[in-house]
């Protein structure tokens, strides 16, 4: 039995949208070697998440428990090295978020089993699993090839498939806690949420966004004028907030803000995974960039590779004329 | 307090000229061309640690895996107050999978004493994202990823903060010894001083080869490895951006022509 594990994740009271997205390509997987899907659940109470869970696999693995209720990776990783050891799935699927990085690799050492992170590419056409995964942040993509074993462990980046249609209607079976006693070591305390600022740049109409390539904040005023002209907001990448240019509550990014501009002006930014994926829903995008082979080129739909220190003061005054 | 920070020395993507180019190996990068830095989140992971030293006292070993240019990244981070390091070292490590790479680091780990392991939470090469959490199973420590706060809350305790999805974040309290997972931004790195850097340079780097590790042949680089990296491609582009040719006057001027047809000037 080639059966595939999907590690479900959830999140205050939410189905994450990527557990969806983990089955729908184990579903997949699960097509070209003859296997079934199963979801593994961890949780307190969420027995509608197993339900919403089976919509999309074979059958639910689901542990409902107190210790559950928030996540906590020294519960999840002995938790889930038991059942895999007893259920014996041939690949185990975990995201690779930051619940997921947290649990696949300590996981991976307790089975001794071949493990690579971050796939965006996968294969069940042999015995063996194949994967891709980028390197050199996306500039290089590289094959991943698994020694022989029963069972191998993935995280799967996010998005790297759509979430598809729900078309099973798996078995939810409940099983019983494998964890005994408490999760080693580590107490989950509370969440605490990301402070708003005066300017919600979800909300924003259009946004000229910076990176690290504007080098210093001595020039953020420069791509202040040129927000100015177009009536846009500043906003960034990750290395420009870290940086200390710009408030936290401009980031753009996975663990920054989502956004949904009519216009994305990226200047200087380099366009990594986490990046980009926070503009998908961004109308145009144009990225200016001295790197022709930036990966932003490939998110954008007008592109100048130039110096920005060039191209930002002329392209502001040509805003100026134009307008 | 005493700590243990993994540094790791990476090619400097974010600098424009810097192309990476596959070479003829089918399995690297041309590095003739490349400058090399402190992998961005590791810089990090060193200033908490020189903080919480600072504030608590105890020394700070570095441990790197890498060959002797690393040395550059090594005496920065002694430099900014670390004590000594070692530096893994062999032609033998080539091609090591990250868990085989955990395996390998914690070799070093294995004399010392310590409270607290900090790590990079990602490295920006090989973006694998595991070798921390890897080495704290291996070391049987309780651990935390992507930590953007750290706190000592009374003994042998901290309180720490991961960095979530959306900037949400996550307290815990994690007992120590334990090993953390440092996110970008939790922080302001400083920079060595000139005092520092003289320093740096009488401090210790502790060389480890194969031998050194008591490990075999078989346990490291490809033969010990289960997930290894096979062969680099370029990936296929889709469909790229229009790009706007000419000098910096012509690309503006067509671009805020292109954004009054939109009318989004
Ligand atoms: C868990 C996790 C979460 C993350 N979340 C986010 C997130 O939410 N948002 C985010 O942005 N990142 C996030 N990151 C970081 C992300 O991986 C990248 O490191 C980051 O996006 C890089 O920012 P950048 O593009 O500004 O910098 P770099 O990647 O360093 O790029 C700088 C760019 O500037 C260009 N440049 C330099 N000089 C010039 C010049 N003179 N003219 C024109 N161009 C120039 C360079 O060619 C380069 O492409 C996250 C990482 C992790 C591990």
């Amino acid at each position: 039995m080639h059966d595939i594990f999907v590690l479900a994740e959830h999140r205050q009271g939410e189905l994450r949208e990527v557990t969806l997205e983990m089955m729908t390509l184990a579903g997949q997987l699960a097509e070209q070697s003859g296997g079934k899907v199963t979801a593994v659940l961890l949780g307190s109470g969420v027995d509608e998440f197993a339900q919403k869970c089976a919509q999309y696999a074979d059958r639910v693995l689901y542990v409902d428990d107190p210790i559950f209720e928030n996540f906590n990776a020294m519960a999840y990783v002995p938790a889930l090295a038991q059942l895999i050891e007893e259920q014996k799935p041939h690949l185990v699927l975990i995201a690779h978020t930051t619940q997921g990085v947290d649990v696949a690799p300590a996981l991976a050492v307790e089975l001794d089993a071949p493990f690579t992170t971050e796939i965006i590419e996968m294969s069940l056409e042999g015995e063996k699993p194949a994967a891709t995964r980028q390197y050199y942040g996306g500039k290089i993509n590289g094959r991943i090839e698994f020694k022989d074993s029963d069972v191998y462990l993935v995280t799967v980046r996010e998005a790297a498939v759509p979430a598809g249609e729900a078309t099973k209607s798996g078995e939810v079976q409940k099983v019983e806690n494998p964890l005994k006693g408490e999760a080693g070591g580590r107490r989950f305390l509370e969440y605490v949420e990301a402070a708003v600022g005066e300017v919600d740049i979800t909300q924003s109409e259009k946004l000229v966004s910076v990176g690290r390539g504007i080098k210093e904040e001595k020039n953020v005023p420069l791509m202040e004028e040129l927000a100015k002209v177009l009536g846009a907001d500043l906003s960034g990448s990750r290395a420009a907030v870290d940086a200390g240019w710009l408030p936290t509550d401009r980031q753009v990014g996975i663990s920054g803000k989502t956004v949904k501009p009519k216009l994305y002006l990226a200047v200087g930014i380099s366009g990594a995974f986490q990046h980009v994926t926070g503009i998908k829903g961004a109308d145009v995008v144009v990225a200016i960039n001295k790197d022709p082979n930036a990966p932003i080129f490939q998110y954008a739909d007008y592109g100048i590779v130039d110096d920005l220190f060039k191209v930002v003061p002329a392209l502001t005054e040509k805003l100026k004329e134009v307008k | 307090m005493n700590i243990v920070v993994l540094v790791k020395q990476v090619p400097d993507t974010s600098d424009p000229e810097t192309e990476v180019i596959i070479d003829s190996t089918g399995r690297g990068i041309d590095e003739s061309k490349l400058s090399f830095v402190i992998n961005d989140a590791d810089n990090y992971a060193v200033e908490e640690a020189v903080r919480l030293k600072e504030k608590h006292g105890g020394e700070i070993t570095l441990v790197c895996l890498g060959r002797e240019s690393a040395n550059q990244v090594i005496r920065m981070a002694l430099a900014k107050g670390a004590d000594s390091a070692i530096r893994l070292d062999d032609e033998k490590f080539s091609y090591s999978d990250p868990i085989t790479t955990a395996k390998i680091l914690k070799t070093a780990l294995d004399g010392l004493d310590y409270d607290l392991v900090l790590t990079g939470c990602m490295a920006s090469d090989d973006g694998y994202t595991a070798i921390g959490v890897a080495l704290a199973k291996m070391l049987g420590l309780p651990h935390a990823a992507m930590v953007k706060s750290v706190e000592v809350i009374g003994d042998n305790k901290m309180k720490i903060g991961r960095e979530l999805e959306g900037g949400l974040m996550e307290m815990n309290e994690v007992d120590m010894p334990c090993l953390l997972t440092i996110q970008t931004g939790i922080n302001e790195p400083r920079y060595a001083s000139f005092k520092g850097i003289r320093e740096a340079s009488r401090k210790e780097i502790k060389v480890m080869d194969l031998a050194a590790t008591g490990l075999s042949e078989e346990e490291v680089g490809e033969a010990g490895s289960k997930a290894v990296m096979a062969q680099y491609s370029v990936p296929e582009v889709g469909e790229l951006a229009e790009i706007l040719e000419g000098d910096a006057s012509e690309t503006s001027a067509k671009l805020a022509e292109i954004l009054k047809e939109k009318g989004l000037v």
